[in-house]
């Protein structure tokens, strides 16, 4: 079956879509990125450490990290109303959480790091997105982390489990339907973030996070690739 | 190491154990890792990172430029390119003034070199009571990414100095990365303004005052 299995767009099972990284797009901002999984456009742009306003939100023992996901109205077919609803805040929520464990917090305490991820085109995959253009914002920011975190979704098509959804692939219809698996790992391969999103034996869930783990790995050379190339650019 | 290398968050610098971390670095088992996003250097076995690129973390101590945006009775409060704008009383201001004409000494738009005195909850305290520290008359200010500062200051001053001599301008940089030149023709602060901005544009290259030197022979002023 692994064998025959052939995805819609024609790609290899462990294939990602074309990937483009960008750093320093947004120049008002400390630290900015943008990452594009095919026809999944993300933009992150990152500001702070800097007072935490209101005063009683402050956090003495470490900095706040503060995340915004949201889709503008033109990123998908039916134009979706401007403004925060139950997924943007759910995936604000998500990236925080994917994200805090990599960066040094208790270096700023009483202070937030805002970052806020704009999706201006999706197809799919767009928290991986944002949490992938997210990172790279972070580090140009110039914020201590321990590491990067890349991200990437893990799908499970019928029965076959394929790297990197995208639209087409996660309506999936035919035997068992969709599943749709992000996950965020740092270069090491510990997991930061995982969801799930349907259903899936347990032997098939290892499996899922191994394919992950050499996604991840490539996602992250092209991260600390587009950083260093942000340098090498103004030379 | 002889030349500087740039570095992500999480990459391993050194493998060898018998490097020590600094700034921005952590030892852990892989070896010397950088914990920022900015360009690795070595001595003496000494491993830090310094950043290139963020938003500027005001220090005690540090001289600074900025303009006073909001007046209180008892002071004023200057915009310094940080989050919140920070606070100089006036009793920081090493003369007499007049009970509600603070404008006469520092009026609302006008910039002013001043020292960060204290940090603490409240917020940020300048003073002005260090020789060399006070309103800015005339001139230009240029503004520069903070990390860059170092760079156009160089190594004991060697970098401003050149500018100075080669441009018979006065120039303060700021740590929050607001230079003022004061020269005694525009063109003269112009020509030190565009000197600034070859710095904070080739800040990566090695040997930056050398190519300083020869960025003024082929650019001098007509």
């Amino acid at each position: 079956m692994t064998e025959e299995f052939k995805r819609p767009d024609g790609r290899k099972i462990d294939e990602l879509r074309p990937i483009t990284a960008k750093v320093g797009i947004i120049p008002n901002a400390d630290g900015s990125a943008m990452w594009a999984f095919g026809g999944t456009v993300a933009i992150a742009a990152v500001y702070g450490p800097r007072k935490m306003h209101p005063q009683h939100a402050q956090n003495p023992e470490k900095c706040v990290l503060r995340c915004e996901y949201n889709m503008i109205s033109f990123s998908v077919n039916d134009r979706i109303r401007p403004g925060t609803n139950r997924r943007a805040s759910e995936i604000s929520k998500i990236t925080e959480w994917a994200l805090e464990p990599v960066i040094q917090l208790e270096k700023f305490p009483n202070q937030v790091i805002d970052v806020y991820i704009n999706i201006i085109q999706a197809n799919a995959s767009t928290r991986c997105a944002g949490i992938n253009a997210a990172a790279m914002a972070l580090a140009q920011a110039g914020i201590p982390m321990k590491s990067l975190a890349s991200s990437v979704s893990i799908g499970k098509l019928d029965k076959q489990l394929v790297v990197d959804v995208n639209k087409h692939e996660e309506d999936w219809e035919e035997g068992e339907g969709p599943t749709d698996i992000p996950i965020t790992m740092t270069p090491d391969g510990r997991i930061t973030h995982m969801q799930l999103d349907g259903n899936i034996p347990k032997e098939q869930l290892k499996e899922a996070i191994k394919m992950a783990r050499e996604a991840t790995k490539k996602i992250h050379e092209i991260q600390k690739e587009a950083l260093k190339k942000s340098v090498e650019a103004r030379e | 190491m002889s030349e500087r290398k740039v570095v992500i968050p999480g990459e391993v610098i050194f493998s060898e154990s018998d490097y020590l971390p600094g700034d921005n670095t952590e030892k852990r088992e892989e070896g010397i890792v950088a914990t920022i996003f900015g360009v690795a250097e070595e001595s003496n076995k000494l491993v830090r990172v310094i950043p290139i690129s963020g938003a500027y973390q005001p220090r005690r101590g540090n001289v600074i430029i900025g303009t006073v945006v909001r007046m209180i009775p008892n002071g004023w409060f200057i915009d310094i390119d940080t989050p919140e704008d920070a606070f100089l009383s006036l009793s920081e201001v090493p003369r007499y003034v007049n009970r509600g004409e603070l404008a006469e000494v520092l009026d609302l738009g006008e910039a002013v070199v001043a020292k960060i005195a204290n940090i603490d909850k409240r917020g940020i305290d300048l003073t002005l009571r260090v020789h060399g520290l006070g309103k800015i008359e005339e001139g230009l200010l240029v503004k520069i990414n903070p990390n860059k500062v170092p760079r156009v200051i160089g190594k004991e001053g060697s970098m401003i100095n050149l500018i100075k001599d080669e441009t018979k301008c006065q120039i303060t940089v700021g740590q929050n990365g607001i230079i003022w030149i004061s020269g005694p023709t525009t063109e003269d602060e112009l020509h030190a303004k565009k000197a600034v901005e070859f710095i904070t544009e080739n800040f990566f290259m090695e040997g930056l005052t050398e190519e300083v030197k020869k960025w003024f022979e082929e650019n001098k002023k007509e």
